[in-house]
């Protein structure tokens, strides 16, 4: 190649004029058009006519802007309603459970925070409380009050954040979702100051939690509770009678109490199904029995449900932190008998679980005495959670398929593992 | 050129004197469309630095575009999967020049946390140039922000002429990657080795 004169690379640079050496701009080879079109369409068997029935395939994903992270549906479309859905995910496969297995029972807990990663309080809780029941350890009274405060402020935080995400995949570009993350930012800073991280908060410890809260947190919390109602109330008014929402919404991938219950759909999707289950009333850990709060149920278990069940937990989260800021005690955070380094617990087997705000999280571990676990399994709601997608997309179009994936709630982390 | 005093002046009688080089630059760094493309974790704080606290639009970067064609920042936000990172690499190749890369995350820079994983890609620079690294698990928005800002001086400094022009204007640099394959044990192959020069590491005697 000839060496370019400095002003032929300035043009080159502006991309105007003949700077390239192989000739001027409009001499270079021009592709030829593809030869059919880029996607694949089957004409459907027995149809008389060429294109009469034919079907779309189409891969939704793992980069589109509405999946949630990197998550591919394989979409068979007939006209534009959906005949077949199969979903594909491991692209965000990062081995959680093999390199918990190869640390010791402290080392996985920062890696349970990267699992379902709005929500790395409740899942520091689950965790833990399977490793509690493997040792026997019990955590002293505040810490399990703290315990309570994150795990629900944590539920405020995923709930709003979804709610601004499903309008988002609606077409509502920016307005509810930046007001949901608003709120947001107001919970991260009160975690933030508690736990020294904005996200991955790696705050709870086998016997306890890791740090006290001052009292100046606490007052803090009760102002940011006291003030979320005005914020769902904001909310509320802008969505839960729109016009357009109600239209993309109701009727929109229902799912049948049966079939949610068969395929072990757990958290706000089955109650939406009107399921009254709830691990927090069903068999409760921690102090939940000490508060006063209702479990609302849905009843046709479509889209709008499941959107409504959501607002309506959050005011009953608001309800138990207002009772469980009042009620804390003064005292330690962390059991003093219990170890966290050279931790070998005895042999046997634990499955710790609770209601996180994606539904049913669980830990199952195997303890051999050695320090580290011999088997960790994690139970991850959002992942059984989509197994039921086709099944609730089927007759539908594509759009709607974006706002019922939407409605499930995943956090590829979670899925994936 | 013109010396910073007289322009200073000339400016004063409303004569602007700039060289097309700075023109460009600049506008081009106060422009920048981000790809809308989100991994893992990284992509949270990503939104949050969108949102109306951190704001991005202050540096003209609000525009997330949903197409690779449309876009001129790729922000690898998150763990790259051996099963994914074909299709970032993809992505990347598809986005028209002149193009930048920020690895956000430890994850982005080396698998981090993740490293020991058998599934996960130990830093995105073994398949495409990255201009700016932020480190953190993940990082702050003003962390994001600060990256972004680096990555503007970057190109307010670039030549458009010289032996010192950046990748896009030099012609014999790609302007596309190899796209690795998923092969049967690892990636096929496990770095583009004319891109990815580790630097030795030394120990002290």
């Amino acid at each position: 190649m000839s060496r370019q004169t400095e002003g032929q690379q300035f043009a080159s640079a502006l991309g105007m004029g003949n700077a390239s050496p192989e000739g001027p701009r409009g001499d270079s080879p021009v592709l030829p058009p593809p030869a059919g079109p880029l996607y694949e369409a089957k004409p459907k068997p027995g149809s008389a006519r060429a294109a009469e029935g034919e079907t779309l395939e189409v891969a939704v994903g793992p980069h589109h802007p509405s999946t949630h992270g990197v998550f591919r549906m394989d979409v068979v479309l007939d006209g534009e309603r959906i005949i077949s859905l199969k979903p594909r995910f491991g692209y965000l496969h990062r081995n959680h459970e093999k390199l918990c297995e190869g640390g010791t029972y402290l080392m996985a807990i920062p890696y349970t925070d990267r699992l379902d990663y709005f929500c790395s309080l409740t899942n520091n809780w689950a965790y833990v409380l399977a490793v509690e029941k493997l040792a026997g350890v019990e955590a002293p009274e505040r810490a399990e009050y703290l315990r309570v405060i994150t795990a629900e402020l944590t539920r405020l935080l995923n709930h709003s954040c979804l709610v601004g995400f499903l309008l988002q995949d609606m077409g509502a570009m920016g307005t509810p979702l930046m007001y949901a993350f608003r709120e947001r930012e107001k919970l991260v800073d009160l975690f933030e100051e508690l736990t020294g991280a904005r996200m991955m908060c790696n705050y709870m410890r086998f016997g306890g939690c890791r740090t006290d809260a001052s009292a100046g947190w606490l007052e803090r919390t009760r102002r940011v509770v006291d003030d979320f109602p005005r914020f769902l109330d904001e909310f509320e008014d802008l969505l839960t009678s729109n016009e357009i929402l109600l239209a993309r919404t109701q009727g929109v991938g229902k799912l049948s109490a049966e079939l949610a219950i068969n395929a072990g759909v757990t958290g706000p999707m089955l109650r939406a199904s009107g399921v009254a289950y709830d691990i927090r009333k069903a068999a409760p850990y921690g102090i939940y029995e000490r508060f006063a709060f209702r479990v609302p149920v849905g009843e046709h278990g479509d889209v709008y449900d499941r959107y409504m069940i959501r607002m309506l937990e959050m005011r009953e989260s608001v309800r138990i932190l207002k009772q469980a800021l009042k009620e804390i005690p003064e005292g330690p955070v962390l059991n003093p008998k219990a170890r966290r380094r050279n931790f070998r617990p005895p042999v046997g087997e634990a499955y710790g679980r609770l209601e996180a705000p994606k539904g049913e999280l669980g830990f199952y571990l195997i303890s051999d005495g050695s320090p580290r676990p011999y088997r960790f399994r994690i139970r991850a709601p959002s992942f059984i959670n989509l197994t039921i997608l086709e099944d609730m997309c089927l007759g539908h179009t594509l759009q709607d398929a974006v706002i019922i994936l939407g409605s499930v709630d995943i956090v590829m982390g979670e899925v994936d593992r | 050129m013109v010396e910073e005093g007289l322009r200073n002046e000339l400016s004063r009688q409303n004569i602007f004197l700039t060289s097309i080089q700075e023109l460009y630059n600049w506008g081009r760094r106060n422009s920048l469309w981000p790809l809308n493309f989100g991994l893992a974790c990284c992509a949270i704080e990503m939104i949050a630095a969108s949102m109306a606290r951190f704001d991005i639009a202050r540096f003209g970067a609000e525009v997330f575009r949903p197409s690779p064609r449309q876009a001129d920042l790729m922000i690898v936000a998150g763990t790259v999967t051996k099963k994914m990172a074909p299709m970032v690499v993809r992505l990347y190749n598809q986005m028209p020049e002149p193009k930048y890369v920020i690895a956000m995350g430890a994850c982005a820079i080396s698998g981090g946390p993740f490293k020991r994983g058998y599934n996960v890609l130990k830093g995105i620079d073994r398949y495409i140039p990255v201009d700016v690294y932020i480190p953190g698990c993940p990082p702050r928005p003003e962390a994001l922000l600060h990256g972004l800002i680096t990555l503007q001086r970057k190109i307010a400094g670039e030549r458009l002429t010289g032996p010192e022009r950046p990748r896009h204007l030099r012609e014999l640099e790609p302007s596309e990657y190899p796209i690795p394959a998923y092969g049967p044990y690892d990636l096929d192959p496990p770095k583009n080795t004319e891109l990815w020069h580790p630097k030795p590491f030394v120990r002290d005697a």
